[in-house]
């Protein structure tokens, strides 16, 4: 079916309200473009959020949405892809939400590889509460509740996706409006749940958090946006790629140099199972390597809400029990008079 | 005074009556179980019959069992040990011997020891020796001839009259707890309506039972009991924690919606959770969650995406659920949340029985955020308040908390089977295309719910959520649209008050006092108030079931008794309840915080006491 959709019919009638030069606005409109590409009707979409700047999102969608409460998205959108797997489920979500107050949650969709897509918007700060710092931020960051530095390790979103035992896992910038469309298109198409990591900038409370790797004259020398089956090489002139050092160690050389040509680069494999080199790819930092974009891990399994509908039409096929007037007069009865 | 006179005093006692399958062992537990239901015992029963219909006839195989665990405390199970075993046949010892508690009453029929049917049993001569029970207080009847005496001038061909003999041996066993025959005997009556004959043949057998213990001074009783009426059915023993469940899939299918159940497990609801997670054959979705939040947030994204969503918890878990009931009332949304009550705070007694979750159900959670509450008060009812819950929940989209109890979860009684045919529909405010464009927060005029407009559904996209709404689905912070939200969420539940039955009053309209309980006492409140009424008291009794809204006539009952008194496991929760909603009448309190249930004497005294206080 082709739905001529543009991505002004899923733009809502509410006012955006994120700051001026907020990365959310761009996120927004990557959205809905890769919703137009996906061929699914649009009362068949939900967006489902926590709390936080980010999880307004819902409101500005012309869609099936719900904002819900702190770190409970995820649980929400379980629910209703549980309730109809129909739909196509969507989880919008920010480092606070996700990674500290709904941190159980969040590793529960993915070890049951619900099939939901999880956009996690990773500014590495409290932006609604006005400037704390969150799981995400850089040790020794100082914000407004650690005036000394925080003293706490950040997590690793890929990291915790790969240890859940997740199944698809993508990261982008949020200016880059063409890499997050395919992305996102990438994350629906992909059945289980699939969690893309959104380095986005929050322009209030940590402006320009990412521009180290993510200003325009730095980002191709310093980002390597991945592609499946492709040689992961990077680089403003596509001069420098990947290595594996001794099995345990990506590194990075310079084509040409010491007798590397692109026959010696890593090819990036996203549909293998065995995450080992897709977890180096995600926790790679600059300045020693790039950073990793595009979709790192893309592997097939069962989903849960698939499975469940499978258990229950597999044990109905042979059920003797049919109805409730069945189960009521089932097993141990007695008649009285 | 004979040598088995001493009175055994037990806190419980564990009855199994066991024969052949057409011994009629099953309505002999159910009339005794029921019987002591009545009376106010805990008590937990185990029908244990052959899987064969027409199992062979004298056989170990062939024993039909129900098993009677009762007392004045708690009582989790049917019990592994019987103290007292009926037999009546050699097979029944057979099947049972090593199951009876040392030095226990075995009662058994000796007229039904004859050589073959030892012999089918696996015994050579006899069955007690064999057993090595002879220092047991074995108690050899003679029940078959008994009967044929008792009877021998009804008229009744042979077969009827040894029909009776399981009325012997329970007339035995009423007379051995100190139990009145008057209800089994009613029983009888209506049961044989259109053959008087065999309502006094069997009246006759049980009667002669109950004087047979007597003269041979079996034991001394230790216990009294209320006899029981049962109405015609087909009945089977559920306990409150399946009977919740099955009301929710009840629902489910009277609302023609499937069901989702996303719980986390905790004593004593664990059970509701068990109980639906095997009905896959009904569709049922089960979730178990990570957590007690997971639990109700699945289940609330359930509801969103159009499914029947309940969550079951306990106090504990009902703690970590209040911010996503807040949720649900702010965006109206359907949903059934489970309370099996415990004894608390926090840990508390996980095992016991508790009411103090009331205040917690009412208003524990921020803001002004009015549910309905509603409380079901046996184990069997338990069905029917579960499926009231999801039928209100659905057709008023509001979340509904329901209050059980450790008590009725894990008790269990006999239970008139419902038909399904006589269950209401459920009629959910969908939707229509005439609502295009989709104004999320627009009211139904009369009774004030929102419209569900389920996702998949065409042209009906809308958001909600927990900020603060227009009617259009804006968020909105204008000081007047938040107070008009407020007193419309508010009144919404309010407006309910008209379709919940008006409260049943046990006993006069009026009188000197009148005992107000809630929820699972009302066994025991509803037996201390008849013997009360008995012993020439006026006293009656009301028993609430809808707590939030109360129910419309509640001060027309109040005003005609000179005394309330409000009896609670608790502090005094629903007594300050209505001191809040109904202000113009004194209440007095009797409570208890023990983790057990009241006991009928508890009640009757301290009601005394208020009645003799001028």
């Amino acid at each position: 079916m082709v739905y001529n959709y543009t991505p002004k019919d899923f733009k809502s009638d509410q006012e955006v309200r994120w700051c001026p030069g907020c990365g959310n606005h761009a996120v927004l409109s990557s959205v809905q473009k890769a919703l137009v590409e996906l061929g699914i009707p649009k009362e068949k979409f939900a967006f489902i959020s926590g709390i936080g700047c980010s999880s307004r999102f819902p409101y500005y969608m012309d869609t099936y949405g719900f904002h819900s409460i702190h770190g409970r998205a995820s649980v929400i959108a379980t629910g209703v892809k549980t309730a109809n797997p129909e739909l196509s489920v969507w989880l919008i979500t920010g480092d606070g939400d996700a990674l500290a107050i709904g941190g159980n949650h969040f590793i529960h969709a993915i070890r049951r590889n619900i099939d939901i897509n999880i956009i996690l918007f990773n500014n590495e700060i409290y932006g609604l509460t006005k400037g704390q710092y969150s799981p995400t931020s850089t040790k020794g960051l100082v914000t407004k509740t650690s005036p000394f530095g925080t003293v706490e390790e950040p997590f690793s979103v890929g990291e915790l996706v790969v240890g859940a035992k997740g199944k698809f896992f993508a990261r982008t910038i949020d200016t880059n409006v063409s890499l997050s469309t395919q992305i996102y298109i990438e994350a629906a198409k992909h059945k289980g749940t699939s969690v893309i990591e959104v380095l986005q900038n929050c322009v209030i409370f940590n402006d320009g958090i990412h521009d180290v790797i993510a200003e325009k004259e730095v980002r191709d020398d310093r980002t390597l946006i991945l592609k499946h089956g492709q040689p992961m090489i990077f680089g403003k002139n596509n001069d420098k790629g990947l290595i594996l050092e001794g099995c345990r160690k990506l590194k990075v050389v310079k084509l040409g140099e010491n007798g590397i040509t692109e026959k010696n680069i890593l090819v990036h494999d996203a549909l293998e199972p065995s995450p080992g080199i897709q977890y180096m790819l995600a926790n790679m930092r600059y300045p020693e390597c790039p950073v990793a974009l595009g979709v790192i891990r893309s592997v097939d399994g069962p989903t849960y809400d698939n499975a469940v509908k499978e258990q229950i039409e597999g044990i109905q096929k042979t059920a003797k029990i049919k109805c409730m007037d069945d189960l009521l007069k089932s097993g141990s009865t007695w008649t009285v008079g | 005074m004979s040598k088995k006179s001493e009175v055994i005093e037990k806190e419980e006692v564990v009855i199994r009556f066991s024969g052949d399958s057409g011994d009629g062992m099953q309505l002999t537990g159910t009339l005794f179980s029921d019987t002591a239901a009545l009376f106010g015992n805990d008590l937990s029963t185990f029908p244990d019959y052959p899987a064969e219909i027409r199992a062979p006839q004298g056989t170990v195989g062939g024993v039909s069992g129900f098993q009677v665990h009762l007392g004045h405390s708690k009582i989790n199970t049917p019990g592994d040990f019987s103290d007292v075993l009926v037999a009546m046949n050699p097979a029944a010892i057979k099947a049972n011997a090593k199951w009876i508690k040392p030095g226990g009453t075995i009662i058994y029929d000796k007229d039904n020891f004859t050589d073959k049917n030892i012999e089918k049993a696996g015994y050579e001569k006899d069955p007690i020796l064999e057993e090595k029970l002879e220092n047991y207080n074995v108690i050899a009847a003679p029940v078959s001839s008994m009967v044929k005496e008792a009877l021998k001038d009804f008229g009744l061909d042979p077969k009827s009259v040894l029909r009776t003999k399981n009325m012997f041996a329970l007339g035995m066993v009423y007379w051995l707890f100190d139990r009145k025959l008057k209800y089994t005997e009613d029983y009888f009556v209506k049961k044989f309506r259109n053959k008087p004959g065999m309502a006094e043949a069997n009246k006759a057998a049980l009667r002669a039972g109950y004087y047979y213990a007597e003269t041979i001074e079996a034991l001394n009783p230790t216990y009294k009991i209320l006899p029981a009426q049962i109405a015609k059915g087909t009945y089977r023993n559920i306990n409150g924690n399946s009977a919740t469940a099955w009301g929710f899939i009840a629902a489910a299918e009277k609302a023609g919606l499937e069901l989702f159940i996303g719980s986390y497990p905790i004593t004593p609801a664990t059970g509701i959770l068990e109980e639906l997670a095997a009905r896959k054959d009904l569709g049922v979705k089960s979730f178990q969650a990570e957590d007690e939040i997971a639990g109700i947030c699945t289940s609330l994204g359930a509801s969103f995406a159009g499914d029947l969503a309940v969550t079951s918890t306990s106090g504990p878990g009902l703690a970590l659920k209040s911010e996503a009931i807040g949720l649900a009332v702010m965006a109206e949304l359907p949903i059934v949340i489970v309370n099996v009550q415990r004894g608390g705070p926090s840990t508390g007694l996980p095992t016991k029985t508790e009411q103090a979750d009331l205040m917690q159900a009412l208003y524990g959670r921020n803001g002004e955020c009015p549910v309905i509450v509603i409380a079901s008060s046996t184990p069997s009812d338990c069905f029917h308040f579960a499926f009231e819950a999801a039928r209100i929940a659905l057709e008023h989209m509001t979340p509904v908390l329901l209050l059980s109890d450790s008590y009725l979860a894990n008790g269990t009684e006999p239970w008139k089977i419902p038909e399904m045919k006589d269950l209401p529909k459920i009629n959910p405010p969908y939707a229509d295309k005439t609502e295009i464009p989709f104004l999320p927060y627009k009211r139904d005029n009369e009774k004030l719910t929102r419209s569900w407009a389920i996702p998949g559904t065409v042209g009906m996209e809308h958001r909600i959520g927990g900020l603060e709404k227009t009617v259009k689905g804006t968020v909105s912070y204008t000081p007047e649209n938040h107070e008009q939200m407020v007193r419309l969420r508010a009144e919404k539940v309010d407006r309910v008050v008209n379709e919940i039955p008006d409260l049943e009053v046990y006993g006069a309209k009026s009188g000197d006092l009148l005992v107000v309980g809630w929820g699972g006492s009302y066994g025991y409140l509803i037996t201390a108030v008849g013997e009360l009424q008995d012993e020439g008291h006026e006293v009656s009794l009301v028993n609430f079931n809808y707590i939030n809204p109360l129910p419309g006539n509640v001060k027309d009952i109040f005003r005609s008794f000179k005394k309330i008194v409000v009896c609670e496991l608790n502090m005094g929760q629903f007594a300050n309840y209505l001191r809040i909603k109904h202000q113009e009448f004194s209440y007095e309190q009797i409570n208890k915080v023990q983790g057990l249930p009241f006991t009928v004497n508890d009640i009757k005294e301290k009601c005394i006491k208020i009645l003799e206080d001028k």
